[in-house]
């Protein structure tokens, strides 16, 4: 690479001051132009950042083919981590491993240690292990029933057997409506909360699925490319609510859309044919990347 | 999200171009020859299925007496003193409810084992050849088998026990138990073909929220495929209503409904009766009886109670596949029909 010339990356880092004006509220429908122009939200820094996962050493296949090599990171609450990579790269594969969907893939296997709270997650129950470490997928996959079901569905389990009468009391309604609402859909969606859920648009559907996430209440929060089907103004307020879980939850988004990473993350991982090749702040990962690969890899999707 | 006035409708001046009206014009030759043929097929089809509804409600209608359906059949050799259907009517309904009461939890149970957890696998794969064999094998065959079974004195309460200690082995649960086994394979089918058709993701979205492959099934996978389900047991259930064989073998040859002890609704599932299927063979010209009018009116109504029962439950899957409905709701809608939540 020429010496005399600016890598790309810091290009970026020229374009990106003139953007940062306050950061104008959506809410009112003054919707940004576009998602580029969106600077990163300002944002306290989180009270309290403290790791909550700890992945160490850990390998991943599916039968003899090793997809995810030898990575070690933190999740940490309080920060919004953020993995990016190519196709096929091993990302999602990683993600799932965090709470043990891989175990539904005949013929995965595994090595290494993955723990939350310093718990080994494979000694620790899988579904209160699901249930602290909630996922939503790359494609929308809500349920074949109504909206308010599928947000329903996710609540902790109502003792007694009369679980399905009772299942509109107040409690449950405002549990459902309140996770709805965090996702962005509640306003959307509010006049006929019975409607099949398969009847929402694509990205109606992946905020369902967000909010059915939501509302089990997890403690680690799972993202794989949460957006992709998303409109920008959906985008954003997804991108927000990111921001804002990150105090209560850690929160953990794969994304291909690097802008979006560095709006939302506090830590980039990037990884590349199933390894890490590079893991630390947002600011250092994307002004002063210290692997020629991650360079090229963000200059390419930038420049 | 709606900002200022919208117009409701186009303005009245624009042409409205609704899809589904597409002409076979444009299309080649080669796909506009399979349409016909698909036509002709299809024509052909609903020719057959008219013909035999007029035929058998001719025949049927002209020969079917409203007191026949509250008539008992009467031995006799003259056709119009014969009686009426309503045993062979009870009969059916009876075998019919004690088969797909049987074979639908069963089957539904049997099929998201196989389909969802398949372990030991072993077993799994003797099971599915167990039930390959029993599909293809002629209910005569079960027939016989179940009387073998059921004529065994430690089942003796399921039937009549003579006064010598023969057990008879004929009754209304033998032959329910044994027309189950003929609706098992069915019901089997249709239910594991429609889990497996069902997206991984669907399941994964279950798992990730911490639920259990038997909460994913029994609140996420079985009310998705409700459908398949009903299907499957429409199924079964004309396979059960249109068998002779197994009537004939385990039910016995008597046309009325014959109670066996004092209990009142155990005795009459313990004693032997007649099917609107063995009614009508009997009365045939092939059978004993010898009154075709009587053997007409009664494949008539057989006719038309299949064809209810496959009305009946696709209304209940079409009620059932609204939303926030769950797998109970088609029982609940039998109970209350008609009733709206
Ligand atoms: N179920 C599976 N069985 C076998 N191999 C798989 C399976 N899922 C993924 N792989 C392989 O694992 C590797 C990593 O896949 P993974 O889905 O983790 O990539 P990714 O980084 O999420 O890619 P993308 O950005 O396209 O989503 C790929 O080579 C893929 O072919
Ligand atoms: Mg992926």
């Amino acid at each position: 690479m020429d010496p005399m010339m600016p890598p790309p990356v810091r290009r970026i880092a020229l374009d990106r001051d003139p953007f940062i004006a306050p950061p104008k509220p959506i809410a009112n429908g003054a919707a940004p132009t576009a998602v580029a122009a969106r600077p990163r939200a300002v944002r306290a820094p989180a009270p309290i950042v403290r790791e909550r996962m700890a992945v160490e050493s850990v390998w991943l296949a599916y039968g003899e083919n090793w997809v995810v090599r030898d990575v070690s990171l933190p999740v940490r609450q309080g920060e919004v981590l953020a993995m990016i990579g190519a196709s096929g790269s091993g990302k999602t594969t990683l993600l799932r491993s965090l709470n043990r969907l891989t175990e539904v893939t005949a013929g995965a296997a595994r090595a290494g240690r993955i723990s939350l709270d310093g718990n080994d997650i494979h000694e620790l129950e899988v579904n209160t292990l699901r249930r602290r470490v909630t996922m939503v997928f790359q494609q929308p996959n809500p349920f074949p029933m109504s909206i308010f079901d599928n947000v329903a569905y996710a609540l902790a389990e109502r003792p007694g057997r009369g679980g399905r009468r009772r299942r509109r009391s107040a409690k449950i309604e405002s549990a459902v409506n309140d996770a709805l609402q965090r996702a962005g859909l509640y306003d959307e969606v509010a006049s006929d909360l019975d409607r099949s859920a398969l009847r929402l648009s694509g990205g109606q559907q992946q905020r369902l699925c967000i909010a059915r996430a939501l509302a089990a209440e997890p403690e680690v929060l799972l993202l794989d490319e949460p957006c992709s089907a998303l409109d920008p103004i959906s985008t954003a307020i997804i991108e927000d609510l990111i921001v804002q879980l990150r105090e209560s939850v850690a929160v953990v988004i794969v994304t291909h859309n690097l802008q979006q990473a560095f709006r939302v993350a506090d830590h980039v991982a990037f990884m590349h044919l199933g390894e890490l090749i590079e893991y630390g702040s947002s600011e250092q990962v994307f002004d002063r990347p210290k692997r020629d690969r991650t360079r090229e890899y963000i200059s390419g999707a930038f420049g | 999200m709606a900002t200022g006035q919208l117009a409701p409708s186009p303005p009245p001046g624009l042409s409205i171009a609704r899809t589904g009206r597409e002409g076979t014009g444009s299309w080649p030759l080669v796909d506009r020859i399979a349409f016909w043929l698909c036509w002709i097929t299809g024509i052909g089809l609903c020719v057959t299925a008219i013909a035999i509804v007029l035929f058998m409600m001719v025949k049927g209608i002209s020969y079917l007496h409203l007191d026949m359906l509250v008539q008992s059949p009467a031995p006799s050799a003259i056709q119009s003193q014969s009686g009426g259907i309503l045993d062979p009517i009870v009969g059916t309904l009876i075998v019919a409810a004690i088969g797909t009461a049987i074979a639908a939890p069963i089957g539904v149970a049997l099929a998201a084992w196989l389909s969802e957890y398949r372990r030991p696998a072993w077993l799994a794969h003797t099971v599915e050849s167990a039930i390959e064999i029993i599909a293809g094998a002629p209910s005569v065959v079960l027939a016989l088998f179940g009387l073998l079974i059921f004529s065994q004195g430690f089942l003796g309460f399921l039937s009549q026990t003579a006064a010598n200690g023969a057990v008879y082995g004929r009754s209304f649960i033998a032959a329910g138990v044994v027309m189950a086994v003929l609706a098992l394979p069915l019901i089997v089918g249709s239910v594991r073909e429609a889990l497996e058709q069902l997206p991984d993701r669907l399941r994964e979205a279950s798992y990730a929220l911490g639920r259990t492959r038997a909460t994913t099934i029994r609140r996420v996978l079985l009310p998705s495929i409700r459908p398949s389900i009903a299907t499957g047991t429409v199924l079964g259930m004309g396979r059960i209503i249109g068998d002779t064989a197994i009537i004939r073998i385990l039910l016995g040859v008597s046309l009325t409904n014959q109670g066996v002890g004092h209990l009142p609704i155990i005795g009459a599932l313990r004693g032997t009766g007649s099917t609107l299927t063995s009614y009508v063979y009997e009365n045939s010209p092939a059978g004993e009886g010898n009154a075709p009018q009587k053997a007409y009116a009664a494949a008539f109504l057989l006719l038309v109670l299949v064809l209810a029962l496959n009305g009946l439950v696709t209304w209940l899957t079409n009620a059932g596949a609204g939303e926030r409905r769950g797998p109970r709701t088609a029982f609940r809608l039998l109970r209350f029909s008609g009733a709206q939540e």
